[in-house]
């Protein structure tokens, strides 16, 4: 694996100049994943802070050939550039080694293109899927979608005298892409540099549909400051809310685990968005999410086939 | 396909009993375009279907990708011919439907995509017949559509698609539509030509600023606000107006290489009418025979096809219509405006400078209802008494074959 050095040496193919937010954690997701390739790239993007910040016409940022289609569809897109690639190459009109990702947000993924992920991923093509997840709407202005978290507040499911945010817990995109039996599927943050580079690297050695799932912070969205973003990215995985795993042909593997394991409540108490729950009516939600997280932590660490450690 | 084969060795063009829908597969096997992206929907599916056998039997070395959705089809069709390769779906009713945002971006992008849709009625009520309310609902979006007539048009039509849609001062998708079951589903003598001659007229495929040309990098589908926006739409117009030449062009070629001239709209015996019906798609034919029919016995009247409904060929139908008295226009999709059919508004719009003329619109044929000679000729019956002013023109607007 290249140092952080070496990768920094790499052309920069998101160039700087373009409008995203100070701090934004999907910025950093795509300049790690894009320097993480050692061929040539072909992005594809789903509509959302990433694309109409990048590509305000006439300017782009993209120094590699770039797609936005729609929202929905990043996967799709992204399948048919792919396809026409392997036409061509099955030709002899093409002979050069690409790596075709498909970035889209959360909603993007979880949501909207939950379907078109799906069909990338069942037929096969040789696609690594990014998300890079910032747990809401964050480019129409901080909606709930299906990956935002459980007491979250959001512009659609705010916080208030009768409510404590969002009532339901996310969905569990990453297993849902393991459940399509693809070679290869990652959690990784951008908290974690080598950790998600080197997955990235890995996803790109194999061939066939990858998935990755990114945690990328939103200092808007999440209301935190913008130089808090990779501190909350990495305090997101040391309380195990957003674990570091990979799963190789169907096993599970944990690739970081946290020496010490702090509540989930110092992880919130960094973020506005949870602010409400510090309240002593919201108590028990904390307490809630606490036990939901040991759980699936516990049965992520059964499925890597380890024991659970001590509590600490 | 054994027929085909016959072909290519005589190289003469072979008379095939074919299905509309086998016809047009047979011109996307000829075609052979590079990626086909496309999800089953009646009554498109048997299309696919015998695409699927050629690239089975190792007929085209075409990728076909089997989507899960057509919103992915035209999604994935989109990313195909913006990689730079010749891209094809197909496609009917709640399929197109569903594929519609991405049917704007496919036109925006200037993506020459080809797609033959087998018109069926639109849900809901769910119906799998024909009638053109899927096509006639996207017939803002920038896409050419061209109406068949039969299953040798539909084919004709497909191979002209291409040269047309990736002629330089094109760059539009275009849609060719054929009746769903009427043309689809019946089997009709089909003149299949030379594979290698079909193959010499589409040319080779020269993409445009494709993203796999990697020493040029592009950024498609960017974020176009206030500033450039109206240009690009500017741009888009201008291509559909472009398209016009372009279509007659291609249409007078395609007669020099294969015999049968193409035109914007076709007129059948319409030199001296006095009423003319104006039709799209397989009511034509029946039409014909009706006005065959009516000239034996002495009376003036005639037909005007529309074959090119995008871009609408508005001087073509003034100057075909420069003699007629009274025009029925018939739409085989209600548009809802509560003031007629798609086409008619179209008609009286191209009409408007004509006080000599008059207008009305017969709605038929929806969700397959079928129309027959005495259908035809009672419209042409009432044309000929509102000429002769022994009608009053109450409505404008009237339904032929429903019950009410």
């Amino acid at each position: 694996m290249p140092s952080i050095k070496e990768l920094a040496k790499r052309p920069e193919l998101l160039t700087s100049g373009h409008r995203l937010c100070a701090g934004c954690g999907a910025s950093i997701a795509v300049r790690m994943a894009l320097h993480s390739s050692d061929k040539p790239v072909i992005v594809s993007c789903a509509t959302g802070c990433l694309e109409v910040a990048t590509t305000i016409y006439p300017y782009t940022a993209w120094n590699c050939s770039f797609i936005h289609n729609a929202f929905e569809n990043s996967a799709a897109t992204m399948s048919g550039v792919e396809t026409a690639y392997r036409a061509l190459k099955k030709k002899g009109k093409l002979s050069a080694d690409i790596n075709f990702i498909a970035f889209g947000g959360d909603g993007g993924t979880y949501d909207i293109g939950l379907q078109s992920l799906s069909g990338m991923l069942e037929r096969g093509h040789n696609v690594l899927y990014i998300c890079y997840d910032n747990e809401a709407y964050m480019n129409t202005g901080i909606q709930r979608s299906g990956a935002t978290p459980r007491g979250a507040s959001t512009t659609t499911a705010p916080a208030g005298d009768v409510s404590y945010g969002k009532p339901q817990f996310q969905k569990d995109l990453t297993a849902i892409a393991v459940a399509h039996h693809i070679p290869y599927a990652a959690q990784a943050s951008v908290g974690y540099w080598a950790d998600l580079t080197s997955k990235v690297e890995k996803a790109f050695a194999t061939p066939g549909p990858k998935f990755i799932n990114v945690l990328a912070p939103c200092p808007r969205g999440w209301r935190h400051d913008s130089d808090q973003t990779v501190e909350i990215a990495k305090l997101a995985v040391d309380t195990c809310f957003w674990p570091l795993y990979e799963v190789v042909d169907g096993a599970y593997r944990v690739t970081y685990k946290p020496k010490e394991i702090p509540p989930v409540a110092e992880w919130f108490k960094l973020q506005g968005r949870f602010k409400h729950l510090f309240k002593p009516a919201n108590q028990h939600i904390i307490e809630e999410i606490q036990s939901k997280i040991n759980e699936r932590w516990s049965a992520l660490l059964a499925a890597s086939g380890e024991a659970q450690p001590s509590k600490s | 396909m054994e027929d085909a084969k016959v072909n290519n060795k005589t190289g003469q063009t072979t008379l095939v009993a074919l299905t509309g829908n086998e016809a047009v597969a047979t011109a996307m096997r000829q075609i052979n375009p590079d990626v086909v992206a496309a999800y089953p929907i009646t009554p498109q599916t048997s299309l696919m279907q015998k695409f699927a056998d050629f690239a089975a039997a190792g007929l085209v070395d075409t990728e076909i990708i089997l989507v899960e959705s057509e919103h992915s089809a035209m999604s994935a069709c989109v990313g195909s011919a913006a990689a730079g390769v010749r891209t094809m779906t197909a496609t009917s009713a709640n399929g197109l439907a569903l594929m519609w945002e991405i049917v704007y971006i496919a036109a925006s992008s200037r993506l020459p995509i080809v797609m033959p849709v087998v018109n069926r009625a639109l849900s809901g009520p769910i119906n799998i017949h024909c009638d053109h309310s899927d096509t006639m609902g996207c017939r803002d979006s920038s896409w050419i559509q061209i109406y068949s007539e039969n299953s040798q048009e539909a084919y004709d039509n497909t191979i002209q698609a291409i040269r047309i849609a990736e002629h330089a001062n094109v760059l539009l998708p275009v849609m060719v539509t054929l009746d769903g079951f009427i043309i689809s589903h019946s089997i009709e003598s089909v003149h299949v030509y030379e594979d290698a001659k079909v193959k010499e007229f589409i040319g080779e495929y020269k993409p445009h600023n494709p993203l796999l040309d990697l020493n040029n990098p592009v950024t498609f589908g960017p974020l176009d606000l206030y500033d450039y926006y109206f240009e690009h739409k500017r741009q888009q117009s201008e291509a559909m107006k472009n398209s016009k030449r372009v279509i007659e062009d291609i249409g007078r070629l395609f007669g020099q290489t294969f015999g049968t001239v193409y035109d914007l709209i076709e007129t059948y015996r319409l030199e001296d009418a006095d009423e003319c019906i104006v039709v799209l798609g397989s009511t034509a034919g029946t039409a014909k025979e009706v006005v065959d029919a009516l000239r034996g016995q002495g009376r003036k009247v005639g037909l005007l096809k529309i074959r090119v409904f995008r871009p609408f060929p508005e001087t073509e139908i003034i100057d075909a219509l420069r003699g007629v008295k009274v025009v029925g226009v018939l739409d085989r999709s209600e548009g809802f405006s509560a003031v007629g059919g798609p086409v008619y508004q179209e008609i009286r719009a191209a009409l408007c400078a004509r006080h000599d003329i008059s207008i009305v619109n017969y709605i038929y044929g929806l969700g397959g209802r079928d129309i027959g000679i005495a259908d035809i000729t009672k419209v042409f019956d009432e044309l000929s008494a509102i000429r002769k002013a022994e009608k009053p023109i109450t409505s404008r607007v009237d339904y032929v074959g429903v019950r009410e």
